[in-house]
């Protein structure tokens, strides 16, 4: 149960190159910290996948421990854990975050082509 | 001699904090007030801004320098802690 849940994170950082780890959707956020979250990378105008954690009860409970980070929202960026709401927005301000997801996005997409994703879809 | 008594859980913050990163300025703001009826606070948990400059800091990634935060508070990051804004700086940074 525990490794299923495991390997299901692990496939959805693999396979989209930003994705962020939030209470609510970008449309809805249930939180501040998540919505500040969503809102910078929205802003960065790529195109992201996002998981509603609060609607993924496993996700909620074993992603924590997965990235040994304690709170959401989390962004990974090519497979890797960037941070929290914090470090995101700090990176937004210092216009890096929005050159690491492009580059992201385009590396993703050389590699793959369009390849089906596990992750719901935001446009950006 | 004048003493301002602070809320134990800023105070469980300030020593778990100092004594893990020996911080030359820390500065810890408790938001729990402004977030009354939210579902974390209904928990029990509190909301906390906390700014530190350790010289632990130097030469570490943001999420390294955070990493190190939550590690310093251990267990209270899911009981005590609800959410947490973390602004760690090395010396000399602005």
């Amino acid at each position: 149960m525990t490794d299923d849940v495991l390997e299901r994170i692990r496939k959805q950082v693999e396979s989209n190159p930003v994705i962020l780890y939030m209470k609510g959707t970008p449309e809805f956020p249930m939180c501040g910290y998540s919505a500040r979250a969503a809102q910078a990378l929205q802003q960065c105008g790529v195109e992201f996948a996002y998981v509603n954690v609060l609607m993924d009860p496993e996700i909620f409970e074993n992603l924590p421990r997965f990235a040994n980070w304690p709170t959401f929202p989390q962004l990974y960026i090519n497979g890797e854990l960037v941070g929290g709401c914090d470090i995101t927005l700090e990176l937004f301000e210092k216009g890096e975050l929005q050159k690491m997801v492009r580059e992201a996005v385009e590396r993703h997409r050389a590699k793959t082509g369009e390849a089906e994703t596990d992750g719901e879809r935001q446009g950006g | 001699m004048s003493e301002t008594v602070e809320d134990p859980r800023v105070q469980m913050i300030r020593e778990r904090l100092t004594a893990a990163l020996r911080p030359e300025r820390l500065e810890i703001i408790d938001e729990t007030a402004r977030h009354a009826g939210h579902e974390g606070a209904r928990a029990g948990g509190g909301h906390y801004i906390v700014t530190i400059v350790s010289p632990a800091f130097a030469g570490k990634k943001p999420i390294e320098r955070h990493r190190m935060v939550y590690d310093a508070l251990g267990e209270a990051m899911h009981k005590e802690i609800h959410a947490l804004s973390i602004k760690a700086l090395a010396p000399g940074e602005a």
